[in-house]
């Protein structure tokens, strides 16, 4: 069962850039593309922690402020020769409104 | 009247030193020379010709008494220091009292005696001046006399050999696995060794010398393993160390030498010291070319001008006629490092030469040293040797001129073959501008011919022309790509936003055919940084291209909180700001509070959402961003300067401050750091900074391109400047030169070292036109520069960086 909940409108974030949302599991960050797509990952870095919403955002892509790993914000994976991954959220956008399902880390915290 | 300047020790060090005082600074001091030989100074080095009777003694005199007569030196040859009463600020020699003002120990080194039974007998000589030399030619003139040399270094060798051709029977007794360990590799060491023993000198490796026989006088040496070798002569070879005994007595700081400053100064700030008696920075130095180098910074530091020992590579010559040896750098092996060997047994050649990532380490070279000078410029250099790898060790001339050569396509062409299709240039042109302007880089040529400055496709062969006009005085950049993105070099896309008016990222990226859709995060904010230093006023700043420090103003530390720094100019503070830190501090539950290197305070462990809040305090009570997180200025550095400090030249504060204040909010391709210091002393350390001022009696002494980071490099001088205006507009002009020219993230050593200090000093320093336009456009660009950030966001710019778009935290407890 899905539960989007609203998080805001789309000019909120801004272009290659990323917001935040708190959760009872930690932050997601939550992009936006210059070409306006929007993606949810773990703001955190699984090298050292780094919050990748702080990031450089280039294509859907985001380097880590803290040591320059490359994430794809579509697969979570690392890119380059670097290996690892963050969590990604589906995130839906409705007539210019960011929806994000809650039961995605509800479900997690339930558990 | 005239200061009492006292030097003990008339060696090469000092005689040196004196060169350089009487031609800055003749009648500045009354000088007293002491010299413990009865003779004034001349040169040490050629002692081994001498020895051999190839050269006499008045041939290597280097000053002689018309000299010294000339310069009003008052000499005391023959006379020895015996102590030096720094209270009384005099020194005595036989008893008799010599006052001085400053005071030069020039003592240099003693030979190392081995400590065995016999050491003290007659007829055991060390080989250090002209006594020595004078009593081994006594010896050797006696008939079948036998010598025997402890030490198989430079020294002992030259020493040997020269011994051998005046016909004595010559042992070399030797410590180590083979000879001059230190300066060559086994293989070298092992033709020396067939070359001495063809000459009919014995050498013996791995000797540990046990005793010197003899009654009267010696007769022998005795080894651990037994082996006796009769001797009328024992030359002690085995080392030097550095004579510091005078100083040791005076109660000045010895560690291996006597410790000195950069400026050659002991740790007695009226006496100074150089040559082999010293220490600097932990190392001693035996080899002529770093003592001269004391020498000019000793004679400027007593004339009160700034300066700074640099130690640099030196290289090593056997002075024995017939044998061409060669050596220098490193040669030591190690996983890293990759070499070229060349062997010719039977014309006695053996070249090696010690690469790291294709630049050169070291070199050894015997037989033919013809090269030596080329493969040590190339090592000094630092040059990529990648494209001659093939032919290097065949040597310079090789190198340049052979078929395999990849010049040799270019170095063919006729003078009439076109070169840049777009403009119309051809060879000849080319080759006759960089002769007769000079021309040394691409820029060069292309603005005087236009060769290469438009498309750019014709770049590689204009460089390979630039090769082949300029041999190996070209030193070329290697063209990096940016990053990824793009094909082009740094250069090459600032060279192309200013030709083509690009104006945005979108434009760059576009114009000049950039790979990706969106850029990376290397390309960026070089463009960023390109277009905001190229067009202020007109381009709009792109935050999203910018670094997370830069974008929200505070520095990002490991856990993802903050630290922030607010500007103190020049480092001052007051009881205000230091409360009001103290408030944000209690306020914020700031964890950690430190000075930092720069002279401010930092403030780490603040929450991002806290930033705003925090700044707006600090705003309250007068403080702005100091900007510690920025690729622009950071912090001017000072001492207290003459408002306060007994030594003190100039209010360095005071112009340390009038800097900040002008300079701050300034972009540059990397962080900026500078330091005003009152004086010589340089308690501001502005030696190591990317532009330092140095105080002086007669105006600003103004210094560029230290590092102390990752790199550790002392500054060098730019220029000198009567007034404050002059020092301002000169640093700002060298400012503004850096924000110009140099690539994202290079700091202002590497871009000197790139464009060459002499274009550097050109453009800001002899052509007051072009100081004057550079000026002005840092003044214009700071037009737009000088906004607090801090401020900005305060009152609410970017407020979405800093706030959360949603919180869920509570969902757990609402279900």
């Amino acid at each position: 069962m899905n539960d989007w909940v609203d998080i805001g409108c789309l000019e909120d974030v801004p272009r290659r850039g990323a917001r935040c949302i708190k959760t009872p599991l930690g932050k997601i960050a939550v992009f936006r593309t210059a070409d306006d797509r929007v993606f949810a990952i773990d703001d955190q870095c699984p090298h050292k922690g780094g919050p990748l919403s702080q990031g450089i955002v280039h294509g859907a892509q985001v380097t880590c402020p803290l040591h320059n790993w490359v994430f794809s914000l579509e697969s979570g994976n690392a890119q380059g020769a670097d290996e690892g991954a963050v969590r990604t959220y589906p995130l839906r956008l409705h007539q210019n409104r960011i929806l994000i399902d809650v039961q995605t880390f509800a479900a997690a915290t339930a558990a | 009247m005239a200061e009492k300047l006292v030097i003990i020790g008339a060696g090469m060090a000092s005689g040196r030193m004196l060169e350089h005082l009487f031609e800055t600074d003749p009648g500045r001091y009354d000088v007293t020379l002491f010299g413990a030989e009865p003779r004034g100074n001349y040169n040490r080095i050629m002692l081994s010709p001498v020895l051999a009777g190839e050269k006499r003694y008045e041939d290597i005199i280097t000053h002689d008494a018309d000299w010294y007569a000339a310069n009003n030196v008052n000499c005391r040859f023959g006379q020895t220091v015996t102590k030096i009463d720094r209270e009384a600020k005099s020194v005595f020699a036989d008893g008799v009292e010599t006052p001085y003002d400053r005071l030069v120990i020039a003592t240099g080194s003693a030979p190392f005696i081995l400590p065995i039974p016999g050491k003290d007998l007659p007829g055991v000589r060390a080989f250090r001046d002209l006594d020595d030399v004078e009593a081994m030619v006594a010896v050797a003139e006696k008939p079948d006399a036998k010598a025997v040399v402890i030490g198989g270094g430079l020294l002992g060798l030259e020493a040997a050999a020269a011994l051998r051709g005046r016909g004595m029977e010559v042992v070399v007794l030797h410590l180590a696995g083979h000879l001059m360990e230190r300066q060559l590799d086994a293989a070298a060491g092992y033709l020396l060794r067939r070359e001495l023993e063809g000459r009919g000198i014995k050498v013996h490796c791995k000797a540990q010398t046990k005793a010197i026989l003899g009654t009267d006088r010696v007769e022998a040496v005795a080894l651990d393993d037994g082996t006796i070798y009769p001797a009328d002569l024992i030359v002690m070879a085995a080392g030097i160390r550095p004579e510091t005994r005078l100083a040791t007595d005076a109660g000045i700081e010895i560690n291996r030498g006597i410790v000195v400053s950069d400026a050659m100064v002991t740790s007695d700030p009226d006496i100074l010291a150089l040559g082999e008696c010293v220490e600097h920075n932990g190392a001693v130095y035996g080899l002529v070319a770093p003592l001269y180098d004391m020498a000019k910074v000793a004679a400027k530091t007593l004339t009160g001008m700034a300066a700074a020992f640099k130690p640099v590579q030196t290289a090593t010559q056997l002075k024995v006629t017939g044998v061409s040896l060669y050596s220098a750098g490193d040669f030591a092996e190690a996983d890293d490092r990759e070499e070229i060997v060349l062997r010719d047994a039977t014309a006695g050649i053996y070249k090696r030469v010690v690469l790291r990532d294709n630049r050169i380490l070291g070199a050894v070279l015997y037989g033919d040293t013809a090269d030596g000078s080329w493969f040590f410029d190339l090592l000094k250099r630092g040059t990529d040797i990648a494209q001659m790898r093939d032919t290097l060790i065949y040597g310079q001339s090789y190198s340049g001129g052979a078929s395999a050569d990849p010049l040799a396509a270019v170095a063919a062409l006729p003078a009439e073959a076109e070169i840049c299709g777009c403009n119309g240039v051809c060879k000849g042109t080319i080759a006759n501008a960089i002769n007769s302007k000079g021309l040394t880089s691409l820029d060069d040529v292309r603005a005087h011919t236009k060769a290469s400055a438009s498309c750019g496709s014709c770049t590689g062969l204009v460089e390979k022309l630039l090769m082949a006009t300029l041999g190996d005085k070209y030193n070329p950049a290697a063209i990096q790509p940016m990053c990824n993105c793009t094909e082009l070099g740094h250069d090459e896309v600032r060279r192309l936003i200013v030709a083509q008016e690009l104006k945005s990222i979108p434009a760059v990226m576009q114009e000049l055919g950039w790979k990706t859709s969106c850029g990376c995060a290397k390309c960026r904010p070089a463009l960023n940084y390109y277009l905001v230093a190229n067009w202020p006023g007109e381009y709009e700043d792109d935050g999203q291209s910018r670094f997370i420090n830069e974008r929200v103003h505070a520095n990002i530390q490991k856990d993802g909180t903050y630290s922030v720094v607010p500007r103190m100019f020049g480092g001052l503070t007051t009881a205000n700001e230091l409360r009001a830190i103290a408030d944000v501090a209690d306020k914020f539950d700031v964890p950690t509070i430190k000075v930092t290197g720069g002279q401010r305070i930092d403030l780490l462990g603040i929450k991002k959402e806290d930033l705003p809040a925090v700044w707006a305090d600090l705003n309250k009570a007068g403080m702005m961003s100091g900007a510690a997180y920025a690729k622009g200025l950071r912090t001017v550095k000072t001492c207290v300067g003459s408002d306060w400090c007994r030594f003190g030249t100039q209010d360095s504060t005071g112009l340390g401050v009038r800097i900040e204040k002008f300079m701050w909010g300034s972009w540059t391709p990397a962080k900026l750091k500078l330091a005003v210091s009152g004086c010589p002393r340089n308690c501001a350390e502005a030696t190591c900074k990317d532009i330092g001022v140095i105080c002086v009696d007669s105006g600003y002494e103004i210094h560029f391109g230290g590092a102390a980071g990752l790199d550790i490099k002392g500054t060098e001088v730019l220029c000198h400047a009567k007034t404050e205006d002059e020092a301002m507009e000169i640093i700002a002009a060298l400012t503004q030169l850096y924000r110009e020219q140099g690539r994202y993230l290079e700091r202002i050593y590497k871009w000197a070292k790139r464009v060459g200090s002499d274009s550097i000093k050109a453009n800001v320093v002899e052509d007051l036109g072009k100081r004057r336009q550079l000026f002005e456009r840092f003044v214009y660009s700071q037009k737009f520069a000088q906004v607090d950030p801090w401020e900005e966001r305060v009152n609410g710019r970017d407020a979405h960086e800093f706030a959360a778009m949603a919180d869920f935290q509570m969902l757990q407890a609402a279900e």
